[in-house]
């Protein structure tokens, strides 16, 4: 039995559902998912400009399944640029650090501490709100 | 007796790039210029100095320690880190992701009054 694989940590999930290529002269497109701990390594490693070893530690791995989130994840990204595919987030086996909620409406996200009792956006009130770690 | 519409008051912390009600919203938490500090209560708003802004490590922790001094309730920033995330946790004080640049500390006020 291979060993179980621990979850990966993720900050904020990505803002996006995906990204679709134009002009390529194709209208029904492959697509490669990129999962979330994937948005998360790149976003980590070369928007953050962290080493791996903080981004690993960050994310609640070690340091070489760091490396292959990432490696995977650049893979992925070239595979979709060269062959003009769509890129679409999906979980993997990501877990959200915290309780995270997101808006419907104004699309903000929050959390919501113990403290107080209500369910509600923070900026504009509204009702219609998301748990997004599910 | 007044019945305000919304649930608690508290303090909300908006972080700024200014002192002023035009001054843009800063996404960085830590690291950002002003603290603009609103009072649902009695409608006040003030403009703390970030000390730490330029601080060489730390930032979002020290930024999160004026939160618990001064007493917020939430805080609305672009991002926090992770160790500001944890204290903020820790004192349950409400976080609040923002994903927009261009945007006024006074427009977001106006946007929570609605």
């Amino acid at each position: 039995m291979p060993r179980r694989r621990r979850l990966r940590k993720v900050v904020a999930p990505p803002n996006f559902k995906g990204y679709r290529p134009y002009g390529s002269g194709r209208n029904a497109v492959d697509y490669v998912e990129l999962f979330y701990e994937e948005y998360e390594a790149i976003k980590l490693a070369d928007y953050n400009l962290m080493n791996h070893e903080e981004a690993s530690s960050l994310m609640g791995i070690s340091r070489a399944t760091f490396a292959r989130i990432y490696e995977s994840a650049r893979r992925k990204i070239a595979q979709a640029l060269v062959g003009s595919l769509e890129i679409r987030a999906v979980y993997g086996n990501a877990v959200l650090d915290k309780s995270w909620y997101s808006c419907l409406k104004c699309h903000v996200r929050f959390t919501i501490p113990r403290s107080l009792n209500q369910e509600e956006c923070p900026v504009c009130a509204s009702k219609e709100i998301e748990l997004l770690n599910k | 007796m007044v019945f305000l519409k919304r649930g608690k008051q508290m303090k909300t912390v908006i972080t700024a790039t200014g002192n002023n009600f035009e001054s843009p919203f800063d996404r960085r938490f830590g690291r950002a210029a002003w603290f603009c500090v609103y009072d649902d209560q009695n409608q006040e708003v003030t403009f703390h100095e970030n000390g730490f802004a330029d601080a060489g490590n730390g930032a979002g922790t020290k930024a999160a320690e004026k939160m618990v001094e001064l007493k917020i309730g939430k805080v609305i920033s672009g991002d926090f880190g992770p160790k500001a995330k944890d204290l903020l946790d820790k004192f349950e004080i409400q976080m609040v992701i923002l994903q927009e640049d261009d945007i006024a500390v006074g427009d977001i006020i106006k946007r929570m009054q609605k």
